[in-house]
């Protein structure tokens, strides 16, 4: 029982012994980190928000239409994402691609808007550096950017496979792992735009 | 036992419909917003994050398909969320309310000073 | 002479020449797990001594003010701190966590369950190469202009934030960036873990036949992985305010440092916990195998390990009692953390329960293994009188906390992996280690640890506050007349680093020309001994069965007094799962 290749995937990894599938249990195992690390950066966010009255005053100044478009981009491409996932388990590798490339193009639009929305309130002065609230703003949308711009990329590379018809299995996992981002931003909106 | 991960076989129920789970979310959405409409504050942050709570749910549960899944993995995930709550309680007192009954913070109850520039 | 042809029947059988090339592919670049786990207890050997090294200078300065040490020179205000600093944040996440966790559990871990590697193999060589650059990364911030970050590692802002306050601008931020890459690796090394355990078991391997270093390992990693996450958060924060300007950590802007403390330590006590959990899980299969005997109520155990997980969440304030936090959450995280000793000391009390009545052998590994049982309940007593707020107020910052918390690391970061290392030598490297030179590295080390943290106590109660890097300049922070303690705890340190001469030059020798080890030269049941010394790429010739638990010892009506795993029997156990 010899591999003598690197590249050849172990045995282990196609076994299964709890029933979910090696990908899927993984999967579960990331977002459970990434529930405590947002998790943490939010409560911070929470208790020094609470802590400091002038905090809404600052929060006003989010652009709360934008926000509110990029809450329906990302629910959109969760759609598509999981519409994909869909067509994958029906074996459509390439109904799957369609659906992923559609996603990226949400996570592209939200990233644009995101874009403007930071060179907007940068040009206002509402810098990183102006009150520790634009702080929290920009840390957590930008690690949640970070996120998009990870799951985009992990997006197209399943996308590609698919198309060929290739480890379609992985397009519910990145799927997965893009629905993550979408509820993390559904709580992002109404605690930086929503509450002020 | 051992299975590759395409052929695990795992009987799905039904697909539900994504779209009409999707409108649902946008009409959720909507609602969400009108808070302000009310002018009530604690309304606004109870239809907020409330409403929320609710969205993130149906995508949890629809889109990424826990609620067929095995039971513990929502234990693993709510069992982190509990470690956020908590994290909120042990630091709560000391970061959110840091008045006492035998000193005065004095930065919190005169402000802070204006915001100099870096 | 046989060691030589195992590997060259190990090299016939990958049907591959050895070149550079292939050098680089089957060390360097390797996905086999057997090699990245000894990566990661190579680099973390390495850094032990580092570490060690370290603590020799800053005790050396302890203990004779302001004169050269011999092999460094003088030790400046600032440099005593980033040793004390760098001597700690080393050991935790460079030595413990490493050679313990991502060592052990990666060689171990697919052996034990039976399967022939984890189950994302490239995803653990990524997670090495993250560590490795983590740690190049801690060693660059020693050598930077400014030198070594010296905050402890602890870290708290404004100290650790201003470069204005802590004189390393280069440094500091380094410093955390190590940090955070190392948190990065141990992160997607958890999920390689977590993920192999739970799907890749062989058959018939239920969740109570499983040995009890494999649960140990994976409650430790997944309390690592909930509690980091806040810390990771805040070690993005504190960059940020470090080298960017923002404030989240100025109560001046509107930010706290308290808040930078809390997320610490939600990680920091896990933390320990991080390391304390598959220590145990070492020293618990050392001992079955040197009793002859069962583990003592092996689901007792295994559910106090669950409960000791989960209750090292909500005491981790106990190291801010005097930080300025509500006193209210003070008797809370006082009840906490004294009822968690609870747990805790009912793991100890089974591993003696085990030992109670056994055939017990005294080889090197079990002589380590003993050693932490006695050493751990030490350091672990002498916490209850920080986990008290009353008693802390008093020690706290003092040198009784450094004894206390030595008492209890030392025995996870040294004994146990020595014990490890001593035990689990055969079956990596195919040979014998030495027991003659074992046991002088042994005795050596323990006397001398010994000699080193008792004093510490004393002076510690005494009054003498820690990280002062000179106590002839800060008289007022120490007791006067106890200097000779300080000289004599640094004597024994000197000649404990002397001791692991013998373990050194033991570990190559043995390397080179020691017995040839076979496939079970411990007589032990569990999976890893059931292939050959060192187990080839895939590990398992025909990937094996499972018919009982990890402990059958010593069972009556038997002609050996063990019973691996995986032999089959004419009447099977009931899976009782």
């Amino acid at each position: 029982m010899t591999q003598a290749t690197a590249t050849h995937a172990p045995l282990a990894t196609s076994r299964s012994a709890t029933g979910i599938p090696t990908g899927r249990l993984a999967i579960w195992w990331v977002l459970a980190s990434e529930i405590v690390i947002f998790g943490g950066l939010l409560v911070s966010y929470i208790m020094l928000r609470v802590h400091n009255a002038h905090w809404t005053a600052e929060a006003s100044h989010t652009n709360t239409w934008a926000g509110a478009f990029n809450t329906i981009v990302l629910l959109t491409s969760s759609l598509s994402a999981v519409l994909g996932h869909q067509a994958a388990e029906k074996g459509d590798g390439q109904g799957a691609a369609r659906y992923l490339w559609m996603t990226v193009g949400g996570g592209a639009v939200f990233l644009l808007v995101k874009a403007y929305e930071y060179t907007s309130e940068i040009s206002h002065g509402f810098t990183l550096f102006r009150d520790v609230f634009w702080s929290y703003y920009y840390v957590a949308t930008g690690l949640h950017g970070l996120h998009v711009i990870i799951g985009m990329i992990i997006l197209s590379i399943v996308a590609v496979d698919a198309a060929k018809g290739r480890n379609l299995h992985r397009v519910e996992l990145i799927g997965i792992y893009w629905h993550f981002v979408d509820v993390v931003w559904i709580f992002l909106f109404p605690l930086f735009y929503l509450a002020k | 036992m051992n299975a590759s991960p395409e052929t695990v076989h795992e009987t799905h129920p039904a697909h539900p419909d994504y779209i009409k789970i999707y409108l649902i979310l946008i009409g959720l959405f909507i609602v969400s917003m009108l808070g302000p409409l009310f002018g009530v504050p604690a309304l606004t942050v109870v239809l907020a994050f409330g409403i929320g709570v609710c969205k993130a749910g149906l995508v949890v549960a629809y889109f990424m398909h826990l609620n067929v899944e095995k039971r513990y993995i929502w234990f693993i995930l709510i069992t982190m969320l509990v470690f956020m709550v908590v994290l909120y309680a042990g630091v709560a007192p000391d970061v959110m309310k840091q008045g006492g009954h035998n000193w005065q913070h004095v930065v919190t109850e005169k402000g802070p000073p204006a915001v100099a520039n870096h | 002479m046989a060691g030589t042809a195992a590997r060259d029947i190990a090299i016939e059988r990958d049907h591959v020449d050895v070149g550079w090339g292939d050098f680089a592919r089957r060390y360097l670049f390797s996905t086999d797990h057997k090699i990245i786990g000894l990566q990661y207890m190579f680099t973390g050997m390495f850094m032990a001594v580092i570490g060690g090294l370290m603590a020799y200078v800053f005790r050396m300065q302890l203990a004779f003010p302001d004169q050269s040490v011999f092999g460094y020179g003088l030790v400046s205000p600032l440099a005593y701190n980033a040793l004390v600093t760098n001597h700690g944040t080393i050991m935790i996440f460079w030595v413990a966590m490493p050679v313990l966790i991502a060592g052990f559990g990666n060689y171990l871990i697919p052996l034990m369950i039976g399967c022939d590697d984890m189950v994302f193999p490239r995803l653990n060589r990524l997670s090495y190469q993250i560590f490795f650059l983590s740690t190049v990364v801690i060693l660059i911030s020693l050598v930077v202009p400014g030198g070594g970050f010296g905050g402890a590692w602890t870290a708290y802002p404004p100290l650790s934030a201003s470069a204005s306050y802590n004189h390393t601008p280069y440094g500091a931020p380094l410093w955390l960036i190590a940090v955070a890459l190392e948190f990065v690796a141990f992160l997607l090394g958890g999920i390689n873990f977590i993920t192999t355990v739970m799907n890749a078991r062989a058959e018939g391997l239920t969740a109570y036949r499983l040995p009890i270093f494999i649960w140990m390992t994976i409650v430790a990693v997944i309390v690592f992985m909930a509690s980091v996450g806040p810390l990771v958060a805040g070690a993005v924060m504190l960059p940020f305010d470090q080298v960017v300007g923002t404030r989240f950590y100025d109560p001046q802007a509107g930010g706290d440092p308290l808040l930078w403390q809390h997320l610490f330590w939600f990680f920091g006590h896990p933390g320990v916990y991080v390391v304390l959990l598959p220590a145990m899980g070492v020293v618990a299969e050392i001992i079955t195998v040197f009793a002859r005997k069962k583990l003592f109520a092996y689901k007792t155990i295994l559910y106090t390990t669950f409960a000791t997980g989960v209750l090292s969440f909500v005491v981790w304030a106990h190291h801010q009692f005097v930080a300025g936090i509500d006193p209210r959450m003070a008797h809370l995280f006082t009840i906490m953390t004294v009822l968690i000793s609870v747990p805790i000391s009912e793991m100890i009390f089974s591993y003696i329960a085990t030992l109670y009545g056994g055939s017990i052998e005294l080889t090197t590994p079990m002589l380590w293994a003993l050693a932490f049982v006695a050493e751990f309940l030490l350091g672990g007593v002498t916490g209850i009188f920080l986990g008290s707020s009353g008693t802390d107020i008093y020690l706290h910052d003092t040198y009784f906390v450094l004894a206390h918390f030595h008492y209890t690391f030392f025995p996870i970061a040294i004994i146990a992996t020595f014990a490890g290392v001593y035990y689990w030598f055969p079956k990596m490297f195919g040979r014998m280690m030495n027991e003659t030179l074992g046991k002088i590295h042994f005795w050596g080390t323990i006397i001398s640890f010994n000699v080193i943290c008792i004093p510490l106590f004393i002076t510690g109660v005494a009054g003498d506050h820690r990280r002062i890097y000179s106590y002839e300049h800060f008289s007022q922070l120490a007791t006067p007349g106890l200097q000779e303690l300080r000289v004599i705890a640094t004597i024994a340190l000197v000649m404990m680093l002397l001791f692991q001469i013998p373990f050194f030059y033991n570990f190559i020798k043995s390397l080179i020309d020691g017995d040839e080890a076979g496939d079970n030269p411990w007589r032990a049941n569990t999976l890893e001994w059931a292939v050959p010394s060192p187990p080839p790429h895939g590990n398992f010739a025909e990937m094996p069965t499972v018919y009982r638990g990890p402990y059958e010892y010593g069972v009556p009506g038997r002609a050996e007094d063990y019973w691996p795993q995986h032999e089959p029997e004419e009447n099977p156990s009931p899976v009782n799962g």
